[in-house]
C-alpha cells in the first residue's frame, strides 16, 4: 500500500525491470529504451531488458562517439544516444492533414494512424528538461500544438539518473542535471556494485505510484541510499564541459558584430547536423504537395533548421546569407533570446549538438571565445579536435 | 477534356537513367499522360511531336559543337525548361574531361581520334541558355521528379530544398557515420535522395552535388584532420558533380 507514495524510497531488481517492460506494454504503451545499433546507443522500440545495452557506454567527444565496453553490466551506462526523444514528441515528418477533390468542392481529412501511447524508458535529466521546454514551445501560449500535446499528455516517463557523465556533458551548467528532479512518473538510479543489480525507484506522479504498486519493491536500505547519493555525486563531478551562464544573455545580445561569429563559419558547414540532433529546437516547415492528376493534396510538416537558406527565405531572398548569421542566429537564439520567448534558455547541456557537428564545433568554447574577447587585447585560440 | 501541356524530354551527353526515372514511375505514368501530353520522348517513342512544348525536360551535359547549337533551339521551344540530372546541371561524370587535355583524353578513348568531333569541355545547360529549374541527382529521385511536373502543372514552387544530406538523414534517424570513422560527403552535398548511403552505413558520394553555399574547405580540413589524405579528398569531389563549383573548386586545392 505504501509502496510508491512519494518520499518513500524503495527498491526493485533486475526481474522487476523486465516486469515493468512487459506491463507497460500490456496497458497499450510503445516503450521505447535505449537499445545498441550502428554502433550507437539510440532509442527504439524494445520489448524487455534484453534488448537494453547491457555493459555499454559511450565515449563522446567534439565530432567524436564511440562504443565502449564497460567493467560491469550496467544496463543505462551511458550518456545520451545520438537522437533526442523528440524524435517520438515531435516526429521529423508528420501529415497534418489530406484533402481529396470531389466535383468542383473537396473534403478534409484528418491523417489516418492516432497517436501512439508512449513509455520511454531512460530519459536523462537534461532530455527531461529539454521535454519541458518542448512543452512551453507548443502547450503553453495562445496557441497549442494538438497533435504534440496528444503524444504528450499519453506519454508515461521513467527517467534513469545519471551514473556517469558524457565527455561533452555540461547539464550542471544549464542547471538541468545530472539528478533528475520533476516531470517523470518514475525514476530509477541503478546501483551495479556491489551485487544485486538492483534499481532505487522513486514516484513522480500518480500513474508512476499506481505503477510502482504493481511491481515487487522492496523498501530501501540507508546503504542503497547512501550508493545512491554517490551515483549522483559522481556524475555531478564528471561534467566533460563547463558554460559560465553570468551574464549570458546579455553577452550574447550585445555582440552582433563579434569577429568571432566569422571564424566560426569558417568551420560551420550549415549542415543543420546540431538542430537535428538538439532536444529542444523545434523548428519546421511545411510542405504543400499535389497529386499529378489534381485529386488530392497533403500538407506535410517536416524538421528544419535554422541553418538552411529557405529559413529566412522572404519576398526577395534570403535575410541570413552567410553562415556566420545563421550561426549567430541559432546560439544566440538557444542561449538568450530563448529566455526572452519562452523563460528559459533553450540548452539544456546534453552535449549532442557537439558531439554530431561533423567538424566538432563546441558551443561551450564558441561562449567562451566570445566572452573572453569582450575583454579588449585578449586572444582566442581554437584547438581543432 | 482541357488542354494538356505539353511535355517534350530532351537528352544530351548523359547515360539516360535520369529519363528513365520518367519510366520508373509506374504507379504514376497512367495519371501523367493523362494530365500531359507527351511530344517528344525518343527514350519511350519514335512518335515525335513538333514544338512549341510546355515543358522540357532535358538531360544530359553539352560536349559536342552540334549539342551547343541544339540546345539552343530546345529552349527556344520550351516555355519551362527543367534539366534533370547531374550532366545536365553540372556538366556530370564526364567533365572530368575538363581536368585532362581534351586531345589526350579522345587518343585514351578512341583508336581513330580524327573522327571525334568534341568540345574540350562538359558544360552544364546552364552555362549554355537560361534553366528554369535544375533537378539534382545521379540519377534523380523519381519522387522529386514527380513532384516537379505536379507543381510545374499547379503553376507553384517545387517542394525540393538545396540544403544538404544530413537534413534528410538525421530525419530518417540514422547515426552519423561521419562522427564514427567514415568519410561522408553528406555535410556539403544537397539533399534529395533521402539519405540512401548513410543508411547503409556509407558515406555519403555526393550524387546530389553541392548544397547551398556549400563549404567544401572546412569539410575537406575534417577530412584530412580525420586521416583522409589530400588524393582522397580530391577523388571523392571529382566525381558526378566534378565541375560543379564547390567541389571544382576544393578538388583543385588538392591537386597534386
Amino acid at each position: 500500500m505504501t509502496a510508491g507514495q512519494s518520499g518513500m524510497a524503495r527498491c526493485i531488481n533486475l526481474a522487476a525491470l523486465q516486469v515493468l517492460i512487459q506491463l507497460l506494454a500490456g496497458d497499450g504503451y510503445a516503450v521505447i529504451g535505449p537499445i545498441r545499433r550502428d554502433d550507437a546507443i539510440v532509442y527504439d522500440r524494445i520489448a524487455g531488458i534484453t534488448d537494453l545495452p547491457a555493459g555499454w557506454t559511450d565515449d563522446q567527444g567534439p565530432g567524436h562517439y564511440a562504443l565502449v565496453r564497460r567493467g560491469d553490466d550496467a544496463l543505462f551506462g551511458y550518456a545520451v544516444g545520438p537522437d533526442a526523444w523528440k524524435r517520438f514528441l515531435h516526429p521529423p515528418v508528420e501529415t497534418l492533414w489530406r484533402a481529396q477533390r470531389e466535383g468542383d468542392t473537396f473534403t478534409l481529412a484528418a491523417p489516418r494512424a492516432p497517436a501512439p501511447r508512449y513509455a520511454f524508458l531512460g530519459v536523462r535529466a537534461c532530455d527531461l528538461r529539454a521535454i519541458a521546454i518542448q512543452d512551453r514551445v507548443f502547450c503553453q501560449g495562445a496557441y497549442t500544438d494538438r497533435s504534440y500535446a496528444d503524444r504528450r499528455r499519453n506519454a508515461f516517463i521513467v527517467a534513469v539518473h545519471c551514473g556517469g557523465v558524457g565527455g561533452n556533458c555540461f547539464c550542471a551548467s544549464m542547471g538541468c542535471g545530472p539528478r533528475v528532479d520533476a516531470g517523470f512518473d518514475l525514476a530509477l538510479t541503478e546501483l551495479v556494485d556491489p551485487a544485486p543489480h538492483r534499481f532505487l525507484i522513486e514516484v513522480g506522479s500518480e500513474a508512476g505510484a499506481a505503477m510502482l504498486a504493481r511491481l515487487d519493491s522492496e523498501e530501501a536500505t540507508s546503504s542503497d541510499l547512501d550508493l545512491a547519493e554517490s551515483v549522483f555525486k559522481r556524475a555531478a563531478s564528471q561534467m566533460g564541459r563547463h558554460i559560465n551562464t553570468r551574464g549570458l544573455k546579455e553577452l550574447l545580445q550585445t555582440q552582433p558584430h563579434h569577429p568571432r561569429w566569422d571564424e566560426v563559419a569558417a568551420r560551420c558547414m550549415a549542415c543543420g547536423n546540431c538542430t537535428m540532433a538538439c532536444p529542444t529546437c523545434f523548428c519546421t516547415t511545411i510542405e504543400d504537395h499535389g497529386s499529378i492528376d489534381e485529386s488530392s493534396a497533403e500538407r506535410v510538416r517536416t524538421w528544419d533548421s535554422c541553418f538552411t537558406l529557405d529559413f529566412s527565405f522572404i519576398h526577395g531572398g534570403s535575410v541570413r546569407q552567410s553562415a556566420s548569421s545563421r550561426y549567430r542566429q541559432w546560439l544566440t537564439h538557444k542561449l538568450a533570446h530563448w529566455i526572452d520567448q519562452f523563460g528559459v534558455a533553450g540548452c539544456v547541456g546534453c552535449g549532442r549538438c557537439i558531439t554530431w557537428c561533423p567538424v566538432g564545433i563546441d558551443l561551450t568554447e564558441e561562449v567562451a571565445a566570445l566572452r573572453m574577447a569582450t575583454d579588449p587585447g585578449s586572444t582566442v585560440s581554437h584547438e581543432h579536435p | 477534356m482541357r488542354h494538356r501541356p505539353r511535355l517534350a524530354v530532351w537528352k544530351f551527353a548523359s547515360c539516360d537513367g535520369c529519363q528513365l526515372s520518367l519510366l520508373d514511375c509506374e504507379d504514376e505514368l497512367l495519371a501523367l499522360t493523362e494530365a500531359i501530353e507527351i511530344a517528344h520522348f525518343t527514350e519511350a517513342t519514335q512518335a515525335s511531336l513538333p514544338g512549341p512544348y510546355d515543358l522540357s525536360l532535358v538531360e544530359g551535359s553539352i560536349t559536342t559543337p552540334v549539342d551547343a547549337e541544339r540546345i539552343l533551339e530546345v529552349r527556344r521551344q520550351s516555355k519551362c525548361l527543367v534539366t534533370i540530372g547531374a550532366c545536365a546541371s553540372a556538366g556530370g561524370i564526364q567533365a572530368l574531361r575538363n581536368f585532362a587535355g581534351i586531345e589526350d583524353v579522345v587518343a585514351t578513348v578512341y583508336p581513330t581520334p580524327s573522327y571525334i568531333r568534341t568540345l574540350a569541355t562538359s558544360t552544364p545547360i546552364a552555362a549554355h541558355v537560361p534553366v528554369d529549374f535544375e533537378l539534382r541527382g545521379c540519377p534523380i529521385n523519381k519522387a522529386q521528379l514527380l513532384e516537379v511536373i505536379a507543381a510545374f502543372l499547379a503553376g507553384r514552387k517545387p517542394a525540393v530544398s538545396s540544403y544538404s544530406v544530413c537534413i534528410e538523414c538525421k530525419r530518417r534517424g540514422n547515426v552519423c557515420v561521419m562522427i564514427q570513422g567514415i568519410p561522408c560527403l553528406g555535410p556539403t552535398t544537397h539533399a534529395g535522395c533521402g539519405a540512401i548511403c548513410p543508411a547503409y552505413r556509407r558515406g555519403c558520394y555526393g550524387c546530389f552535388g553541392p548544397m547551398e553555399s556549400a563549404n567544401t574547405t572546412a569539410l575537406a580540413r575534417e577530412w584530412q584532420a580525420r586521416g583522409a589524405s589530400s588524393l582522397q579528398v580530391n577523388r571523392a569531389l571529382r566525381s558526378f558533380n566534378a565541375a560543379a563549383e564547390a567541389f571544382q573548386t576544393e578538388a583543385l586545392r588538392h591537386e597534386r
